[in-house]
């Protein structure tokens, strides 16, 4: 915030203060400049959030192929269909192998980064930098670099070649899912675009601890290293993990990008959002199964963030996107 | 969530004391943060090298740490491509991720102000209501959305691509958090003057707030610049496709040129990287100011 100081702030209060509305002594209603203020947000949050929601829920209801005006009501037959179907279930085991393989390690690698960082004395900026700088790259464009470079299934791949020096062979990351290597592939890129901004978070909270706290550790006879770990910053930093793992959470649901064009021509290892998205924009345009679908998961994520919240103590949720 | 910390320490704020320390010495710490770094930087160098190759020296056996000829050619290969509308989509997303930064910053930042300082009676059953569109990430609601756009005939358009994303309750939910914050006697000043809540958020509150609308402003910008599902599904024809859209379309085609591959790739990155590095300390900053921490 700029520190300069308005002129108005200057003059004398008692100037032209009207001595009959001291506080609230603004022109016009207060309710006229809510909605003045609001107002446009709002219709647009209705036309655009809360209309396609109410339409999906409609259009979930009947037999909707390639039109949005259907006219056969059918009752919960979409949703018995993509709860049977083997493609939107697997695509929500695939959704629960990815939240445990990401979610641990981004909290770990970026926790792990912050504590590298904070106890930084030269270079701190320059380091915090190289971390963050990732965020800036697009999901599609570490795609390419994974799949084209570090990962390519062929000789030149960088992690081939490394391998190579090994002795140990090719590995067809991407096209075999035996074994799943392609997991390898995946939470990488996302891990190496995620970590820096969740490094931030954890910096800043780092950055709250009172120095009394390890003052007071230290005359107790605590060690530093692990000790102060475990009984100082681990519990200290409670609030800023819940957050930051349903986050990460909320942005693991909504995976999209990298799996799109990392397994793009394969069949299996598709998330919900790649599954709904080629089940109602593919080729059958099945936009009452697609909703159905989009529905379940809006549920399943509603769920799991309240219980997240209950277990973790934490009351509402965001997403970092 | 906590509540915005209007006296947030800068993010780089020097140790007064050292914590924790005593496991790893000094060194230790400054080889396992280089190892660190040294890994994160890779896929930037893979980009640039690349880039600047040949294709026979991308693919080749042996993997040299540099290119023999550094290829300045690839650039205007690149534009003069016709298999895919590079240029024109480095222009789109130009346009889409500008004035998606502009109309969130307007439309989100007032209404932030209404919610945090407008006193209405029904003020806290609509803040719900905006909240509750966060437990709804707005990807999933892209079927629904893209029903809705493409009714209204906006498939292919800059409004298609721009209008849907305006009203990010999350948003609007950290201007609320930040407005919260800010001083009310600066507001109190203006009111002695006359000044209508209109007058003042113009005149004294968003002159006062430019750091955190610059931060905002960047997050706004990077997001719209990367966004893909949505500019996917909208931008069916490909002179409607940004830039994301036409990276992804490197991956499905058919013929694989890698070093426009790359070259694009680093085309696409490249802008990011000067705002990023440019306005490091107010992102880290704004991200460390938004509430999003204990």
């Amino acid at each position: 915030m700029s520190t300069t100081t308005p002129r108005d702030l200057a003059r004398p209060a008692s100037a032209k203060a009207s001595p009959a509305k001291p506080r609230r002594g603004l022109r016009g209603s207060s309710t006229f400049n809510f909605w003045l203020f609001t107002g446009p947000f709002l219709i647009g949050l209705a036309i655009f959030v809360y209309a396609p929601i109410l339409w999906s829920l409609w259009l979930s209801f009947f037999e909707a192929r390639f039109t949005v005006t259907p006219d056969k009501f059918i009752g919960f037959d979409n949703y018995t269909y993509m709860l049977t179907n083997d493609d939107f279930v697997g695509s929500l085991g695939t959704f629960t192998v990815f939240a445990a393989f990401i979610v641990p390690t981004t909290w770990a690698l970026s926790l792990g980064l912050a504590l590298l960082v904070n106890r930084m004395r030269f270079m701190r900026a320059f380091f915090r930098s190289v971390f963050f700088l990732p965020t800036a790259v697009s999901y599609v464009a570490a795609s390419l670099i994974w799949k084209m470079s570090i990962f390519s299934g062929v000789r030149f791949g960088l992690m081939n070649t490394v391998l190579g020096w090994f002795g140990i062979d090719n590995i067809a990351w991407l096209i075999d899912p035996n074994p799943p290597w392609y997991w390898l592939v995946i939470v990488t890129a996302r891990l190496w675009l995620q970590a820096g901004f969740f490094m931030i978070l954890f910096i800043a909270a780092l950055q709250n601890i009172p120095d009394e706290l390890y003052e007071a550790a230290a005359i107790d006879g605590a060690k530093p290293g692990w000790q102060t770990f475990r009984y100082i910053t681990l519990p200290q930093l409670r609030a800023t993990s819940t957050a930051v793992i349903l986050l990460l959470l909320i942005a693991a649901y909504q995976a999209f990008d990298e799996f799109y064009n990392l397994l793009s021509k394969t069949t299996w290892g598709r998330p919900p959002l790649v599954e709904l998205y080629y089940k109602a924009l593919g080729e059958s345009q099945d936009y009452g199964a697609g909703s159905a679908g989009a529905l379940i998961l809006t549920v399943l994520i509603c769920a799991v963030t309240l219980l997240q919240g209950k277990i973790m103590g934490f009351g509402r949720g965001d997403e970092s996107k | 969530m906590p509540d915005v910390q209007k006296t947030a320490p800068p993010a780089d704020k020097p140790r007064r004391v050292r914590r924790g320390g005593g496991v790893m010495s000094s060194t230790g710490l400054y080889i396992a943060t280089g190892v660190a770094a040294f890994l994160f930087l890779i896929p930037f160098y893979i980009i640039v090298r690349n880039a600047l190759s040949t294709d026979a020296e991308i693919t080749g056996e042996n993997w040299k740490i540099f290119p023999t000829d550094l290829q300045w050619g690839n650039i205007s290969e690149l534009f003069t491509d016709e298999t895919v509308p590079f240029a024109q989509s480095l222009w789109n997303s130009t346009v889409v991720a500008t004035l998606h930064t502009v109309g969130v910053l307007l439309v989100c930042s007032l209404a932030g102000y209404g919610l945090a300082r407008i006193p209405y009676k029904h003020a806290n059953k609509v803040f719900y209501a905006v909240l509750g569109t966060l437990m709804v990430p707005t990807a999933v609601t892209f079927v629904p959305s893209f029903v809705l756009v493409s009714s209204l005939g906006w498939v292919d358009t800059y409004r298609g691509l721009i209008i849907p994303g305006l009203f990010s309750g999350f948003t609007c939910f950290l201007f609320r958090q930040y407005f919260l914050g800010f001083p009310k006697e600066l507001e109190e000043a203006a009111r002695m003057d006359g000044l209508g809540y209109w007058g003042a958020y113009w005149r004294v509150v968003v002159p006062n707030s430019l750091n955190f609308f610059a931060a905002m402003a960047t997050i706004t910008f990077i997001n719209g610049w990367n966004a893909f599902l949505w500019p996917l599904v909208i931008g069916q024809d490909p002179s409607s496709w940004t830039v994301q859209v036409a990276l992804s379309s490197y991956m499905t085609n058919q013929v694989v040129v890698f070093h426009m591959i790359f070259m694009a790739t680093a085309v696409s990155i490249l802008p990011l990287v000067f705002v990023f590095l440019f306005l490091q300390r107010w992102l880290v900053q704004g991200i460390a100011q938004t509430g999003i921490k204990g």
